[in-house]
């Protein structure tokens, strides 16, 4: 693109921005924003900044890990249900609807309470290698948001493999690729595209699942805003704080999103 | 397994009502986000340019914090505002009750995603149809009426229904600002009993059924919305 176009284009851009009724609501908007700025209670953001951060950093880690390992589980989930045989189709539909059944919340205390309370019972797990993981609550955050996000991601991998056009398959075993180099690159690939733009959301439903594993006493950053609401008897404050923060980084991520997007072939089948 | 019979030393009963409860909630706060998403899809669609513009702030806000934060926000906030007010106008305080806030509360939630559902079946419903209806002289009350809500039914219930499942999930978050409902009467039930697993595992077996069973509902409306229109796999 010229430079001129670019220049229009910016111009566009910023008078979708500038029109009269914006620029007024703009306005009072940071007019609310400097209110609370200046008339609630701040003081005690120099304590507690460090262990928010410490909080945010926990969020993201355990959302990126329970994101790529929940689409790990969903590729294969999503095929069985696409093209399996029926052993494989039945138990990962059941997978697929008792997790989107049943509420996250429920899943978390049943693995955290019921499971953690099942396995002291057993010597040889208490002395096994994982014991010192299977005590702390982590383990228990991960494998519940993976699962959850698994049983919805596996639902969309299935319209997305399902979704392939029948000719490319047929195309790519008239070649003579083998099972194995057809998936790898023909049905996964596309695949993948199609189940992208859903992608964006369920990574967002993610972000906003993780301040469930502050109920099973994970410190993430809603466990250090409930610290500090029990530790100053601030209602609001950190709630705001917490709920720009999450916003911000619902932002990020949907900007991070279109852009990969914008970088796959918009034509696809 | 004695311990889920709805008889005293059971603790059955605790977790129907529980159940119930939850149910109340979910129905409650449906038909409440049913009718914010009306008005705001209309808003959206036809309203003046501040309208429009407050109501993308609503729905990006809300689709963008956790269901848990606004919760916990709008819980804390909406008692108190209530109380302020009724302070001012020289009554005494109230004690909002449990049902009422998380109705309102999930409700608020629920409003802002169906504020796009609908909006997004009122486009999609031909043109012709809402022109032809002006065209008759309809006012904007019988139009609505007549039929834009029910053309946009077809298109808008596969996400309504989608709307109605995650309300009654959602209806589990209350738990943890101490309404009781059936995740919260699961945990005081293990908590006295220790038996964990059992509970835990009954309550999912209610959600499950719950969903299950309105999977069943939801398709039979589906096909009654959708008479008079050719099959979805036909069309394809």
């Amino acid at each position: 693109m010229s430079a001129e176009a670019s220049a229009i284009n910016m111009a566009v851009r910023a008078s979708i921005w500038l029109k009269p009724h914006r620029i007024v609501l703009i306005l009072i908007a940071l007019a609310l924003v400097l209110c609370a700025a200046f008339f609630m209670r701040w003081d005690w953001l120099p304590q507690y900044w460090e262990m928010g951060l410490m909080g945010i950093w926990r969020a993201l880690w355990i959302l990126a890990v329970t994101c790529a390992l929940g689409f790990a589980l969903a590729v294969p989930l999503g095929l069985a249900q696409a093209g399996g045989p029926i052993w494989f189709s039945a138990p990962a539909k059941v997978f697929c609807t008792v997790i989107r059944g049943t509420p996250l919340l429920l899943q978390l205390w049943l693995l955290y309470y019921g499971l953690g309370s099942i396995f002291p019972q057993y010597p040889w797990i208490r002395e096994s290698w994982l014991w010192p993981y299977l005590r702390q609550a982590w383990p228990y955050a991960v494998v519940a948001l993976t699962f959850s996000f698994a049983g919805y991601e596996g639902e969309v991998m299935r319209g997305a493999f399902a979704g392939v056009p029948r000719g490319q398959l047929e195309a790519a075993r008239a070649f003579g690729m083998s099972r194995w180099k057809i998936f790898r690159r023909i049905w996964l690939p596309q695949a993948f595209y199609r189940a992208l733009p859903t992608l964006t959301g369920e990574t967002v439903l993610q972000l906003k699942s993780t301040p469930l594993v502050a109920t099973i006493s994970v410190i993430d950053i809603f466990a250090v805003s409930s610290k500090v609401r029990q530790d100053t008897y601030l209602t609001y404050e950190p709630l705001l704080l917490l709920a720009l923060i999450y916003m911000t980084i619902t932002g990020i991520l949907v900007f991070v999103f279109s852009r990969i997007e914008a970088r796959i072939p918009v034509k696809i089948g | 397994m004695e311990l889920l019979s709805p008889v005293p030393p059971g603790w059955g009963y605790t977790l129907l009502v529980g159940l119930l409860h939850s149910l109340e909630i979910a129905i409650g706060a449906t038909c409440l986000g049913l009718l914010i998403g009306v008005a705001g899809a209309f808003g959206k669609l036809y309203g003046g340019p501040v309208t429009r513009d407050l109501l993308a702030v609503y729905t990006t806000v809300v689709r963008a914090v956790p269901e848990l934060v606004l919760i916990l926000l709008l819980y804390y906030a909406g008692t108190d505002l209530i109380n302020q007010v009724l302070a001012a106008m020289g009554y005494s305080r109230v004690d909002i009750s449990g049902l009422a806030a998380g109705i309102f509360v999930l409700g608020f939630v629920q409003g802002a995603y169906s504020t796009e559902v609908i909006r997004g079946a009122i486009l999609a419903i031909p043109q012709g149809q809402i022109e032809a209806a002006r065209a008759y002289g309809m006012p904007p009350g019988l139009m609505l009426r007549r039929i834009t809500l029910p053309a946009m039914l077809p298109f808008a219930i596969p996400g309504l229904a989608n709307l109605w499942l995650i309300a009654t999930k959602d209806t589990a978050l209350l738990a943890v600002v101490g309404f009781f409902e059936l995740t919260l009467a699961t945990r005081q039930a293990a908590g006295v009993t220790k038996a964990y697993l059992i509970f835990y595992l009954a309550a999912g077996v209610l959600y499950l059924a719950v969903t299950l069973f309105s999977n069943l509902i939801i398709g039979r409306v589906e096909a009654w919305s959708r008479r008079g229109m050719p099959s979805v796999k036909e069309a394809r």
